[in-house]
């Protein structure tokens, strides 16, 4: 991909629907299946996430022109993992009982195909300033798919959203149970799909 | 290609063997065996008789887990067989095996005379105790379908059986040298210095240093096998497991052979898990699937029905 032709508000548009990490793109699923019992989790996960990929676009968007092509991969790597440490001792530090619902997870960030996606085809080729609003798009877009993910589990399996009782039963107690992530990003990635079909049938018809 | 599989799985038997012995040790001269013998007793065997007037003394004796030393469980009584070599410690609430035990006997009286003050450890058999993680790593707790890790390549990769087990086998020799060497850096430099804030940025490092170093020896050392599972290589650290398995083990604490079995676990059930889902996809490609089932959606709806049924593992002990 060359330089980016795309104004900022398109970059946060696209990295939001059409290029959407969890369900366009399919990059970063562990997250969306294993830790989206709960709209909370989703959401402070989503947070970190976008966290780590802002400060990376920049930094290596930042640093571009002195890495040598050979070794960029390491480069972001370790960029990455920098950042990651940083989200990790803060949230340990400053909400340690989600910090502790989250596990692993955080500090998995780390290996997450969707950042160093981003680095390789968009930040190394771009200046600061697109790279900043394409890290926020892609962080928008997968705090975007973990709160959708989280909802629909919380106010499906517990009838509740972000701890709220709102239904006062619990419709499928299934989708709490850690298995049916899979079931959840599935349905939503075919609704994603369904969507798409009709959209541009729709499209087609009306440039007929 | 097939006497070097062979020559691997003489390897990884010479291993398991070394493992076995790995577990026998002595840790103080008079005491000859320490272990559970039922849910509420530990029996020590002495390698001497020891005074029957010490043994029966519940002041001498202390037990706790290992893990908090603070906490000691209740003896309710002590039985010492007529020879004076076998002693019962009974306590008043049941013990958890799983964890190891710590009893404490204070100045052993042995003929009059004092034996000095001896530490045990109570574990269950070592040798099942490894098995214990590699089956927990690879079945019970599989990390694809109870713990959804390394999920984008298990996608990627379960499209077809070959390029399954190419990925499984690659993705196990890997994890193996990258744990190994995690472990080491961990208790010898990390640990040691309190360097424990940069495990991400180790661990992640080491991995990157493992998967350039084999695929450099296999190109070099046999071309043959580099053509076969060079590919996938690239992939293995795109892979959360491969992270995540340093980081476990450095936050149980585990030794040597026990970071070998959870990465070999973590393999293996990465293994199982992919030949298992490709058998199920290339049957797929011929189902009637609703067009926006297709492709992926379907395949998450298929590793959902997997993940259902590996929940009927979960809570299984074995020894």
């Amino acid at each position: 991909m060359p330089k980016t032709t795309k104004s900022n508000t398109q970059l946060v548009v696209s990295g939001l629907l059409n290029e959407n990490p969890i369900f366009r793109l399919a990059l970063s699923m562990c997250p969306a299946v294993g830790l989206t019992t709960t709209v909370m989790n989703g959401l402070l996960l989503g947070v970190a996430v976008l966290f780590v990929q802002v400060f990376s676009s920049c930094t290596i968007s930042l640093i571009r022109n002195h890495i040598h092509p050979r070794i960029r991969i390491p480069t972001y790597t370790l960029t990455i993992a920098t950042w990651v440490t940083v989200i990790d001792l803060l949230l340990a530090a400053f909400v340690p009982v989600a910090y502790k619902a989250m596990g692993i997870f955080v500090r998995l960030i780390v290996a997450f195909a969707i950042i160093t996606m981003r680095l390789e085809v968009f930040a190394c080729k771009n200046d600061l300033v697109p790279s900043f609003w394409d890290g926020v798009g892609m962080g928008l877009g997968f705090l975007f798919g973990m709160t959708l993910l989280g909802g629909v589990r919380e106010i499906l399996g517990m009838g509740s959203f972000l701890g709220y009782d709102l239904l006062g039963f619990r419709p499928l107690l299934f989708f709490v149970l850690p298995a049916a992530g899979f079931f959840t990003v599935g349905f939503m990635m075919a609704i994603f799909n369904y969507v798409e079909t009709v959209y541009n049938r729709r499209k087609k018809e009306r440039m007929a | 290609m097939i006497q070097k599989f062979r020559s691997y799985g003489l390897a990884v038997s010479m291993i398991l063997v070394l493992a076995l012995f790995a577990g026998c040790k002595n840790e103080h001269h008079t005491i000859r065996q320490a272990e559970f013998s039922d849910s509420h007793a530990i029996t020590i065997t002495f390698a001497s008789p020891v005074d029957a007037d010490w043994a029966k003394n519940p002041a001498n004796f202390a037990v706790c887990e290992k893990q908090d030393p603070d906490i000691l469980a209740d003896i309710a009584s002590l039985i010492l067989t007529p020879d004076g070599k076998k002693l019962t410690l009974k306590l008043a609430e049941p013990l958890n095996q799983n964890n190891h035990h710590t009893v404490t006997l204070k100045e052993i009286l042995s003929d009059g005379k004092s034996g000095g003050t001896a530490d045990v450890t109570v574990k269950k058999s070592y040798a099942g105790y490894l098995i214990q993680i590699l089956i927990g790593a690879m079945i019970i707790q599989n990390f694809v379908f109870s713990k959804y890790l390394g999920l984008c390549v298990f996608f990627g990769t379960s499209r077809k059986k070959s390029t399954a087990v190419g990925m499984g086998i690659t993705f196990t020799i890997v994890i193996c040298f990258a744990s190994l060497m995690s472990w080491f850096f961990y208790q010898f430099v990390l640990k040691p210095f309190h360097l424990d804030y940069l495990q991400i940025v180790v661990f992640i490092g080491l991995v990157s240093l493992t998967v350039q170093g084999v695929d450099t020896i296999l190109r070099k050392v046999n071309p043959k096998l580099f053509k076969a599972f060079g590919v996938y290589l690239v992939l293995v650290i795109a892979n959360c497991i491969v992270i995540a398995v340093p980081l476990m083990l450095a936050n149980n604490e585990y030794n040597v052979w026990e970071s070998l079995m959870l990465a070999l676990g973590a393999g293996l059930g990465f293994l199982i898990a992919l030949f298992l889902m490709s058998s199920v996809r290339e049957r797929l490609e011929f189902a009637d699937i609703p067009k926006s089932y297709q492709g992926l959606p379907i395949a998450f709806i298929v590793a959902g029905l997997f993940a259902l049924s590996f929940m009927g593992f979960s809570g299984m002990t074995l020894f």
